[in-house]
């Protein structure tokens, strides 16, 4: 029992770094220019997509992470001059819709280029079997996944909390006008954060990729999680941003794991195998609407 | 002020449009075309349910992306009825009402605290919990659905001929298009319009603000669960995928090309979105890149959306 937990909240870890990677993009689109990017999940599965082809094209995994996460930025940056760049300025009912129509047209590119049924994408020959550690196995992979995590987290927790653009980033996050009186080029910076957050997509969609599915569609159930953490951490925030991730990933994977089990010893086995999955797949939706009850702002808003 | 003030043309037309969808079914069977009949039921049932959107997002102002939560509670409330032997639409259609709405008086109560962003993500949360919900019971069919056995009654009249069932959805969306109008210049309807132009004056005047966006929330379920019943009546079947959050935004996105705010926006957007998808979907397999492209044209070229041309809201 106490290896299953262990080996979940591992899971719950890993799960809830790429959701980070996911939800830093999304939060300061939404907190810098106010911007509703339902398409962010189509990044993330666009993203996978490259990597995945671009890894089979090249036989090696990490080149071809390299290469989708790179043609992922470039699409990210073509998306945000052509069609962001006017989205700003108009209320958020447009930005849903041409979002919404984004988010069909890539769905729909995805069938025809690759087909619909999902790709595949092997993990690195190396990491593909199990380690040994404290006692018990957890496979090679899922830990490199977490050290990636852990680094990019770290890397972006320099970049915007120590660094001068950092500090732009928070500033136009919390008062857009103000940091453009203030000589800063936020429509240039702004065009820089998409297309990072673009990258970071791809990145997780490339990461994940041989653990989950590559398929069409995979980008909006993703990108539902991923709104979650940004709520739950406050719009604007990638503290709050890190923090959600790791909050939604972990409640998510653990109850998926532990719910079932646990409601059996208290229920009659009837009600616990109706629940329990019940529960575990609202447990995530039911903290959120907790944290907005008392703290409508999220936990760490940007805008205070 | 923006209060909505329809066109001088506009009631002729409808008049004239009523009369021509009076006359479809006997049209189409004149050409041999009576396959079309269910597609214009269908039609009119997301032209019902866009204009329950309609007058929550438009006319009251709360940008809701959880509305397919009432949609799909409405068509399973008829599905569980038949399943419990209530084959009276004259008692399962209130019924699925009044779920619907009691439905949305709850999420309302709990997401109308927040504001903004915060609002558009806590009424996708509440859609998605119910969403799981159906799929993880059982006993209502799970992941595949609810059937129903047959179609329901209305009254003595069976429904099971598809020129009844489109006559009934004719008759519920005519009579909510009536029922929306002469709400939006009565009291309530004004109230409401002023609250989404400007909360904070309405609150300084008295206006119990909370409670007047609730009951303009729960009376959008409401009118959404008849939509959804009579869905399930059409298709026979109460599916999960009916309270899925790409159900919601189909219905945003009926109400942003019809006309925020515009007594028709719900069902112009219905019957572009819906003609749209039937005529491109005839040309080619991967017709949603077509659909797409569109309404980004949309949305660049023509923001006000269709039904801006058949009315005012002077602002």
């Amino acid at each position: 029992m106490l290896q299953l937990i262990l080996e979940q909240s591992l899971n719950g870890l890993q799960f809830g770094l790429m959701l980070f990677l996911l939800a830093a993009g999304l939060t300061l689109v939404f907190g810098i220019m106010d911007c509703i990017n339902l398409a962010h999940g189509s990044l993330y599965m666009v993203g996978a997509y490259l990597v995945a082809a671009a890894a089979q094209a090249a036989d090696s995994f990490w080149i071809g992470l390299g290469a989708g996460v790179a043609g992922a930025a470039v699409l990210g940056l073509l998306l945000e001059l052509s069609l962001f760049r006017q989205l700003y300025r108009r209320d958020h009912l447009s930005q849903v819709l041409a979002t919404f129509a984004l988010i069909l047209i890539a769905n729909e590119s995805v069938r025809m280029i690759w087909g619909a049924q999902p790709v595949m994408l092997n993990p690195p020959e190396a990491l593909s079997g199990p380690v040994e550690i404290g006692g018990f196995f957890y496979p090679a992979y899922r830990l490199v996944i977490i050290a990636f995590g852990l680094a990019v987290a770290g890397m972006l927790y320099l970049l915007v909390a120590k660094s001068r653009i950092g500090m732009w980033v928070r500033a136009g996050a919390s008062n857009r006008e103000m940091t453009e009186a203030l000589g800063i080029n936020v429509q240039r910076l702004f065009t820089a954060v998409f297309v990072f957050g673009a990258a970071l997509c791809a990145l997780a969609g490339g990461l994940l990729g041989p653990l989950l599915a590559v398929q069409v569609g995979m980008g909006e159930s993703v990108l539902i999680l991923a709104f979650v953490v940004i709520i739950i951490g406050g719009i604007g925030s990638i503290r709050g941003a890190l923090v959600g991730s790791l909050i939604v990933g972990t409640v998510d994977t653990l109850g998926r794991a532990l719910l079932p089990t646990l409601l059996r010893a208290l229920l009659p086995a009837d009600a616990a195998s109706t629940l329990g999955p019940a529960l575990a797949s609202i447990l995530i939706y039911l903290l959120m609407a907790g944290i907005l009850f008392f703290k409508p702002q999220g936990l760490f808003p940007a805008r205070a | 002020m923006a209060f909505y003030r329809p066109a001088p043309y506009q009631k002729p037309l409808a008049i004239v449009l009523l009369l021509a969808a009076l006359a479809l079914p006997s049209v189409l069977s004149a050409f041999g075309q009576e396959f079309y009949v269910g597609f214009a039921t269908r039609v009119l049932i997301f032209a019902l349910a866009a204009s329950s959107l309609n007058l929550v997002l438009g006319f009251g102002g709360m940008f809701s992306l959880g509305h397919a939560a009432f949609f799909g509670a409405g068509a399973y409330v008829a599905a569980i009825c038949m399943q419990a032997g209530i084959s009276d639409a004259l008692l399962a259609f209130p019924l699925a009402m009044l779920a619907a709405g009691l439905l949305a008086l709850l999420v309302g109560a709990l997401s109308l605290r927040t504001r903004g962003v915060y609002f558009i993500m806590i009424t996708l949360a509440f859609a998605q919990m119910a969403y799981y919900l159906f799929v993880s019971a059982r006993a209502w069919g799970g992941d595949d659905g609810l059937p129903l056995v047959g179609r329901m009654t209305l009254g003595g009249l069976s429904l099971s001929s598809d020129n009844a069932l489109f006559f009934t959805a004719l008759s519920a969306l005519t009579a909510a298009i009536v029922f929306l109008g002469r709400l939006a210049d009565a009291r309530f309807g004004r109230t409401i319009q002023a609250i989404r132009e400007n909360e904070t004056r309405m609150e300084a005047l008295g206006y119990p603000v909370f409670r007047y966006r609730l009951v303009c929330f729960a009376l959008g379920g409401a009118l959404a669960g008849l939509a959804g019943a009579l869905l399930a009546n059409l298709t026979g079947l109460a599916s999960p995928n009916l309270l899925q959050w790409m159900q919601s935004g189909t219905l945003l996105v009926m109400v942003i090309i019809g006309g925020v705010g515009y007594l028709y926006g719900g069902v112009v957007g219905a019957v572009v979105l819906l003609c749209l998808e039937e005529v491109l979907s005839g040309f080619t397999l991967h017709w949603h890149i077509g659909l797409g492209v569109l309404l980004l044209g949309i949305v660049l070229f023509a923001p006000k959306g269709v039904a801006a041309l058949f009315g005012k809201r002077d602002d």
